[in-house]
């Protein structure tokens, strides 16, 4: 499910949380979904297993997983999570990407020209 | 688990340990860093009990470190302590009869873990596989303290890769602590909860690992450098 190239200069749980969000806005984990133990996954990651029992009880508070008693930790039901996850990521791509045209110094027209010119090649490319 | 305050530890060409204060928790694995010379085999000595104090004091499981203690906590040398002529199967039935919490149904997994068998020659073993083994004889008693001293120094990546999983795969996290020291910083920066960077007998950095990550966006083996080199 997860590999990860850490990068070693940001703390580690947070990237751990970060690549699980994406695999639920990408689909490819689901609501309903058990996560491995938390023993199992420090051992795939190579990371301390303390590192992970914070992944799991952040999670659990942002409300993104549940664990039932005996059983494991699941990624939470429900239509609405995988949404809230996505339009939360996608949101803060494209804030990113904004605040560093200006920074740069581009002016409204140029981003807005830009991105058309860039979607209309890459979806092009696409087919 | 450990209590030290004040601690002070002379030779007689240097102050290799100059005022230490510091606790050690239970659950988590503490990261000993500093260059060659700055403390770290002689803190973890202090700690295991083979070394005296010169001023200060240090309490282990609430006593003063010595007989009780010392079959509380695994120790591994930096030494290269095996016995040459012996089998790997003599050396364990040998350091077996030593330790009461010696896990004998653990043992055999821990060997085949680490590729060694009960039949080899220790004076036939490279230099990596008396590492491994010796990371098996400190794991396969049942201590909530390990002290590991330079347990990856000069050894092969595929020796050092084996050497990190094995602490990985067999560290208690509810009930034991672990303090690696080491020189080389890089393969063990997941292993750390806590990081201790020592400077010539004195703390110089305590913290959380991923606090410093954090607070100084650099990974603690960059952050090593910046502080030592």
């Amino acid at each position: 499910m997860l590999k990860i190239e850490f990068d070693k200069a940001q703390p580690i749980y947070l990237q751990i949380i970060d690549q699980i969000k994406k695999a639920l806005a990408r689909g490819s984990l689901n609501p309903g979904d058990k996560l491995p133990s938390q023993r199992e996954l420090a051992l795939t990651l190579g990371v301390n297993p303390n590192t992970i029992q914070r992944v799991y009880r952040e999670m659990e508070q942002m409300g993104l997983t549940e664990t039932l008693r005996g059983q494991g930790t699941y990624i939470k039901q429900g239509d609405d999570l995988v949404k809230m996850v996505r339009s939360e990521m996608v949101n803060t791509v494209a804030e990113n990407f904004i605040n560093e045209m200006l920074a740069l110094g581009c002016s409204k027209e140029e981003i807005m020209t830009l991105v058309k010119q860039l979607l209309d090649k890459s979806i092009k490319l696409k087919g | 688990m450990v209590e030290i305050t004040g601690l002070v530890k002379v030779y007689p060409d240097t102050r290799a340990l100059d005022g230490i204060d510091l606790t050690i928790d239970s659950g988590k694995i503490y990261g000993l860093l500093g260059p060659n010379g700055s403390g770290k085999s002689t803190l973890l000595k202090c700690i295991a009990g083979l070394l005296r104090p010169d001023q200060g004091q240090i309490k282990v499981f609430g006593q003063r470190p010595g007989r009780v203690t010392k079959a509380k906590v695994a120790y591994l040398p930096e030494i290269d302590y095996l016995y040459r002529w012996m089998t790997i199967g003599e050396i364990i039935n040998f350091v077996a009869a030593m330790y009461p919490d010696w896990r004998e149904d653990k043992v055999d997994e821990l060997l085949k873990n680490m590729n060694l068998t009960k039949e080899q020659k220790i004076n036939s073993l490279s230099k990596g596989m008396r590492a491994r083994l010796k990371l098996v004889i400190a794991m396969a008693r049942e201590t909530e303290l390990v002290l590991l001293d330079e347990p990856l120094s000069g050894l092969d990546p595929s020796s050092r890769g084996k050497i990190v999983d094995m602490i990985l795969s067999e560290f208690r996290s509810e009930r034991q602590s672990v303090i690696l020291s080491t020189h080389e910083v890089g393969e063990t920066e997941n292993l750390y909860d806590e990081v201790i960077f020592l400077d010539k007998g004195t703390i110089r950095i305590m913290d959380q690992a991923e606090k410093l990550r954090q607070n100084h966006g650099l990974s603690i083996n960059d952050l090593f450098r910046e502080v030592f080199l």
